[in-house]
């Protein structure tokens, strides 16, 4: 019966699908459902660029508005993979411009973005409003100043942790007087100097802006005048937090921070005396997410007074100066605290500024909403993990990365198994993992047996046989990404079910026991899978034999076969 | 990476010859990395077995470039005072570029304007590693900041009476470039 709705109805109904798995499932009802499903759609998420191109995206769903892209590994993140390895969103640019212009919104992680490729986007798309770059490069400000001038109707501009060259442009000043439509300006990773009162200016004509993120050459007087011209924003990242705290400035500063009652998320101070730090008190106690994983040098006492005024705080990240002490004092006062990221303050420090498994507890036993957490610690013990687990049954995100990767509980130097088991068996939600420490077989054991909802895991340096990825192989159904370095897995595991990385986005595999046979035997077989062998240097000289291990190696799942941008260090099977 | 020159190792060992991957590939630095991680005895410091990983921890490059402070030495902090302020700042002379960058930095510290010209109401001045009070903008660059003590932000006014100008403080910049 349904079949006789008119397709206005179908379409009318659908518009009301958001989630990609939803509108999945709609398309495969039949054929017709399929058609009114895909000229309706408008966002699309493509974990993995190279996953299919830019022309089928196209063909599939011609009104597409918003498109989110990702393209390096995560791994590239810890420079383990070749800048030039691909990802290039220009293509799919190009495609868009061609094939469709409605496009208004493009999400981008990892990718590479030349100024070429912002300066299309500049002029191909008319309702053009929104650009998210996160973790991307390969452009200047020279292509920012082209989105600033020609986007008539841009609602966002966020760039977070991109790697920008600054050849001294005038971006900001790019913005022509008609703009007055910026909701969302992220700006906090440019290096360069900006023109002050061109951003004075624009932030008095928009009046709808309610997230800014500055850079760090964007001092206090100037913050204070924007904060008086937009009392209305929700979300704030302050630049430079440097000045006298006896000053005029800093007065003004405290007098308007008081004003600004919205504020709801604050981060930046990328360059901060502590001091000046009691201007932020007034507005602490609204605050649902704080970030200052970047402010340099702040001390723990400092930190903590601040923490202690942030009772509704429902995210933070900091940095591990705070200490296990100064993570009880946030157990005790920030009791909706559901995601906390811990990072180091120096790589290279062993003693002072670490934090230990006593932070952790605490968290856990003040804060039972926790659901995320990112901890970097000096060491980590089986029982600390069974509390938490106890404490802490919600988590969809648990990472925690040890100082040494391999260090083993720290009271009874047994392996950090039991622990993990915990975790995996009490967070029934669990989507995300990293475990870390002295690890063997058998907490893979485990995550097989109990991480049902496991979609993405990250091990180094951990497990003792093939046995230990097979168990994650076999027991995680819902899977996509697993990534590994420095384990002892080989080929046994690798081929023990090829099957398997058709149900997943990426496997990723470095320092391991693969060898080049093994890889080659798995690409034959399995021809709807790149695999790529990554060599920096010279190992592929000796040609290509195939017993000798392979130093990394990343597969996906494609539907359009071997990608043709890559360099020459990167060989797809 | 560094690699040996013929990408061989020859390595006496009990095990059969050809057996397994990382004795046929070569690479010293994967040798290495085995070696700390299966070998943990415990003779090499913590830092010299981190300085042998790569991406370990694993904290995103932009964070690293961005946040953490760099090993010691490259940082070159001064103590900078100015006439009639009543505490000193601190300045980090090793990322700027030039004279032109350190006084935009001083000038941004202290809220005045130094500038390069004859109407300017003060002059930068620094001791050096002879204990010498000297004019900014003689002598190059990195041979400045090498021998910079501490800085000083004179007043113009006592400055012409000791026979130091701003307009030799202008020539020192633009010889600099």
């Amino acid at each position: 019966m349904i079949n006789y709705f008119p397709e206005e109805v179908l379409e009318h109904v659908f518009s009301f699908l958001t989630s990609h798995r939803d509108r999945n499932a709609v398309s495969l009802v039949c054929k017709s459902w399929y058609n009114v499903e895909r000229f309706s759609r408008g966002k699309v998420f493509i974990g993995n660029c190279y996953a299919i191109s830019p022309e089928r995206l196209i063909s599939r769903f011609p009104r597409v508005r918003s498109l989110t892209l990702k393209g390096k590994p995560h791994f590239a993140d810890f420079n383990l993979v070749l800048h030039d390895w691909g990802g290039y969103v220009y293509p799919w640019i190009e495609a868009m411009a061609k094939g469709c212009t409605n496009l208004e919104e493009l999400r981008l992680k990892r990718m590479l973005v030349s100024d070429a490729s912002l300066e299309l986007i500049a002029k191909s798309f008319p309702n053009f409003k929104s650009l998210v770059l996160v973790s991307c490069e390969g452009f200047t400000t020279d292509g920012l100043a082209a989105i600033a001038s020609n986007c008539r109707f841009l609602r966002e501009l966020d760039l977070q942790e991109n790697e920008v060259e600054d050849p001294r442009g005038q971006w900001l000043s790019c913005f022509p007087d008609s703009c007055t439509s910026l909701a969302s300006l992220n700006f906090a990773c440019l290096k360069g100097e900006v023109n002050l009162a061109a951003l004075e200016r624009l932030v008095a004509r928009c009046r709808n802006l309610k997230s800014l993120r500055l850079n760090h050459a964007v001092p206090p007087d100037v913050l204070q005048k924007i904060l008086a011209r937009a009392p209305q924003l929700v979300d704030l990242g302050a630049g430079s937090f440097v000045h006298d705290p006896e000053s005029e400035t800093y007065n003004k500063l405290k007098n308007v921070m008081q004003k600004c009652t919205s504020i709801r998320s604050l981060s930046g101070f990328l360059d901060v005396n502590a001091r000046c730090l009691p201007a932020i008190y007034p507005i602490c106690i609204n605050l649902t997410s704080l970030n200052l994983s970047y402010a340099p040098g702040i001390y723990s006492k400092e930190l903590v007074k601040l923490i202690r005024k942030c009772k509704k705080l429902q995210c933070l990240w900091i940095l591990d100066t705070i200490g296990d002490k100064g993570l009880r004092v946030v157990a005790s006062a920030c009791k909706e605290l559901q995601e906390l990221r811990v990072f180091k303050s120096d790589p290279n420090d062993v003693g002072n500024a670490a934090i230990t498994e006593e932070g952790l507890v605490a968290i856990s036993a003040g804060c039972p909403n926790l659901n995320s957490l990112l901890y970097f610690c000096r060491q980590m013990t089986n029982t600390a993990l069974i509390t938490v687990a106890k404490n802490c049954p919600n988590f969809i995100r648990f990472r925690l990365c040890t100082l040494d990767p391999i260090t083993p509980d720290a009271v009874t130097m047994q392996p950090l198994d039991n622990g993990f088991g915990a975790i995996v068996q009490s967070c029934k939600g669990l989507k995300r993992l990293s475990v870390s420490g002295l690890l063997t077989d058998q907490v893979f054991l485990y995550i097989g047996m109990y991480a049902e909802q496991l979609e993405t895991l990250s091990i180094a340096f951990a497990g003792n046989s093939d046995k230990g990825m097979v168990y994650v192989l076999n027991g995680c159904k819902k899977l996509k990404k697993l990534e590994i370095r420095d384990s002892p897995f080989g080929n046994m595991a690798l081929l023990a079910d090829t099957g398997k990385y058709e149900t997943m986005r990426s496997l990723w595999m470095s320092s391991c026991k693969v060898t080049f046979g093994a890889c080659k035997s798995l690409a034959e077989k399995m021809p709807r899978l790149n695999v790529e062998i990554i060599n920096e240097g010279d190992e592929m000289e000796g040609g290509s034999d195939d017993r000798q291990n392979v130093e990394k190696m990343y597969l996906y799942r494609t539907l359009v076969g071997p990608r043709k941008d890559a360099p020459d260090s990167v060989w797809t099977l | 990476m560094a690699k040996d020159g013929l990408g061989l190792e020859i390595e006496l060992t009990l095990a059969l010859p050809g057996g397994g991957g990382s004795e046929a590939s070569g690479s010293m630095e994967k040798k290495e990395k085995k070696r700390v991680f299966s070998e943990f005895s415990g003779e090499e410091t913590n830092t010299a077995k981190k300085n042998k990983m790569v991406g370990w921890p694993p904290v995103c490059s932009y964070r690293r470039k961005n946040s953490f402070s760099e090993e010691e030495g490259t940082k070159m902090y001064v103590k900078v005072s100015m006439d009639g302020a009543p505490f000193l700042r601190k300045i980090d002379l090793s990322p700027l570029e030039g004279y032109s960058s350190l006084l935009m930095s001083l000038e941004k510290l202290f809220f005045c304007y130094i500038g390069e010209g004859e109407s300017s109401e003060y002059v930068p001045i620094y001791e050096d590693k002879d204990g010498d009070w000297m004019l900014v903008g003689d002598v190059p660059w990195k041979m400045f900041s090498g021998s910079c003590k501490r800085l000083r932000i004179m007043k113009s006014l006592d400055a012409k009476g000791i026979g130091l100008h701003a307009k030799d403080l202008l020539e020192g910049i633009s010889i600099e470039a």
